[in-house]
């Protein structure tokens, strides 16, 4: 028999915006249920492998960094993505690597110089209840844990190994074109829509979130077609509403729209999405 | 049935409409296909995470014709559900049918309908199977706020809202039935190919 405190984490300040990610629920998109997950899901993946966890663990998706904690329990972190200065008691911790922090210090995250998201693993993952099989919270239909707010109490899991130190580099800043296939509405923009997008830069707008950058730039021009029947819609669709603006849709869009996806933006450059800032430009470029 | 790849890892298949997606997207599901989803819409089912699209393709392109027919469907039992007709628009939809409010009720509770596609929220079915000489325009600026259980029609479609939102279809009634419930399998009532009935009390 053991007895042992319950290990949890309680956040003293939750910064602008804190969600419990995994890698989401996929698979209940014909129930109208976003997939969710963690937007920079090699940020994520990384985060976890560093802290031992395996790859569906639960970790903090902390938005321009401003998070407090502390723990009940001495644990290990890794911080990845947005390069938010992390601080544990006194001393400062070093970017995409194990850190030990002991029972009843305190973790504080500033605001990155660079990014957006970052990620914030705990070895043994948060323990929220799943929702659908995820502890992920979709922002767009509230499926899932509530954001995190200061006070919260997060149970934390049983860490499984011990952390990895060196396992993985983090990806350097570089960033590129968001590489693109065409949609299967492409034609709705005309015969040259996806050299279009591919042909100037768009700026991020402040009303992008989790589900969907939403881009300022040259109008890609709808032909008269009358309206699309709803259907299904993926990752990474390049979704263009009436005023001809894109969007890229990312994990919280809505499974099902009305709007033509002229392209689609491959998976391995997605990680861009969630940590272009607004007024930052991008450009398309073809797959 | 036209196949229109999105990305790399899915396919979307147009069909003739939403009956067709729906058997569709059901006969693809018993074929046992390594994917993450399978969402039908209102003349599409989109095939996604799909780990074989070359295979995905020759298996829509061999499909028998029942695929999109979906025959297995009169077998099913009508999930029923009951309906207190007391909806703000029960007279504008008389109108628009040429008939008075009874009228309204009546027909309503005749209609054979089955659960499309959902979307616009968790549990939000779009039912199919209003002729179209029924179709009702959509509100022009929707209500901020129905509440959840309001039963509702616009352009050709029947549906149930969820949970309270907002909302611009025609409210004809109210139901106490839980479209949604998370703790329930499959959490969705209306779930798509589920045959639908209203019913009176």
């Amino acid at each position: 028999m053991s007895v042992h405190v319950t290990a949890h984490l309680l956040v003293l300040r939750a910064g602008p915006q804190c969600l419990v990610q995994d890698r989401g629920r996929p698979g209940l998109a014909h129930l109208g249920v976003p997939r969710a997950g963690a937007l920079d899901r090699p940020a994520a993946d990384l985060a976890n492998r560093l802290v031992g966890n395996g790859p569906d663990a639960a970790l903090l998706e902390v938005l321009l960094g401003g998070l407090h904690l502390r723990s009940t329990v001495g644990v290990w972190v890794a911080l990845t993505g947005a390069p938010a200065p992390l601080r544990v008691g006194a001393r400062s911790a070093a970017h995409a690597t194990p850190t030990w922090v002991p029972a009843g210090e305190t973790l504080r995250l500033g605001a990155p110089p660079t990014g957006l998201r970052s990620c914030l693993a705990v070895a043994g993952g948060i323990d929220v209840a799943p929702v659908l099989g995820s502890r992920s919270t979709d922002t767009l239909a509230g499926v899932g844990p509530a954001p995190v707010g200061a006070g919260r109490e997060l149970p934390l899991g049983v860490p499984a190994r011990p952390p990895a130190p060196g396992a993985d580099t983090p990806r350097g800043p570089s960033r590129g074109r968001l590489r693109v296939d065409p949609g299967p509405r492409a034609g709705w923009c005309g015969q040259t829509a996806v050299a279009d997008l591919c042909a100037s830069s768009y700026v991020v707008r402040s009303e992008s979130d989790r589900v969907g950058l939403r881009l300022d730039g040259p109008v890609l021009r709808r032909e008269a077609r009358g309206e699309l029947p709803s259907e299904g819609t993926v990752l990474g669709a390049v979704q263009v509403p009436p005023d001809g603006q894109p969007v890229v849709f990312l994990a919280d869009h809505p499974p099902t729209g009305g709007y033509p996806v002229v392209a689609v933006v491959r998976a391995e450059d997605l990680w861009q999405c969630a940590q272009l800032r607004p007024g930052e430009a991008i450009r398309f470029a073809p797959a | 049935m036209h196949l229109v790849p999105v990305g790399p890892h899915a396919l979307l298949a147009e069909v003739p409409d939403a009956r067709a997606a729906g058997a569709l997207a059901g006969w693809v599901r018993r074929q046992d296909v390594p994917l993450d989803d399978v969402v039908p819409g209102a003349r599409t089912v989109l095939f996604d995470g799909v780990r074989d699209p070359e295979g995905l393709r020759r298996l829509l392109e061999q499909a028998p014709a029942d695929a999109l027919i979906g025959g297995d469907l009169v077998d099913r039992q009508p999930v029923e559900v009951p309906v207190r007709y007391d909806g703000e628009d029960l007279s504008f939809v008389a109108q628009q049918w040429g008939t008075d409010e009874a009228g309204v009720v009546e027909q309503h509770q005749c209609l054979d309908l089955v659960s499309a596609f959902c979307g616009f929220a968790p549990g939000f079915a779009y039912l199919a199977g209003l002729p179209d000489r029924l179709a009702v325009p959509r509100l022009q600026t929707p209500r901020p706020r129905l509440r959840a259980g309001a039963v509702a029609i616009a352009d050709t479609w029947c549906g149930v809202y969820p949970s309270a939102s907002p909302g611009g279809w025609r409210v004809v009634g109210h139901t106490d039935a839980v479209m949604w419930d998370v703790d329930r399998d499959p959490p969705a009532l209306l779930a798509p190919g589920t045959r639908v009935r209203f019913v009176a009390r």
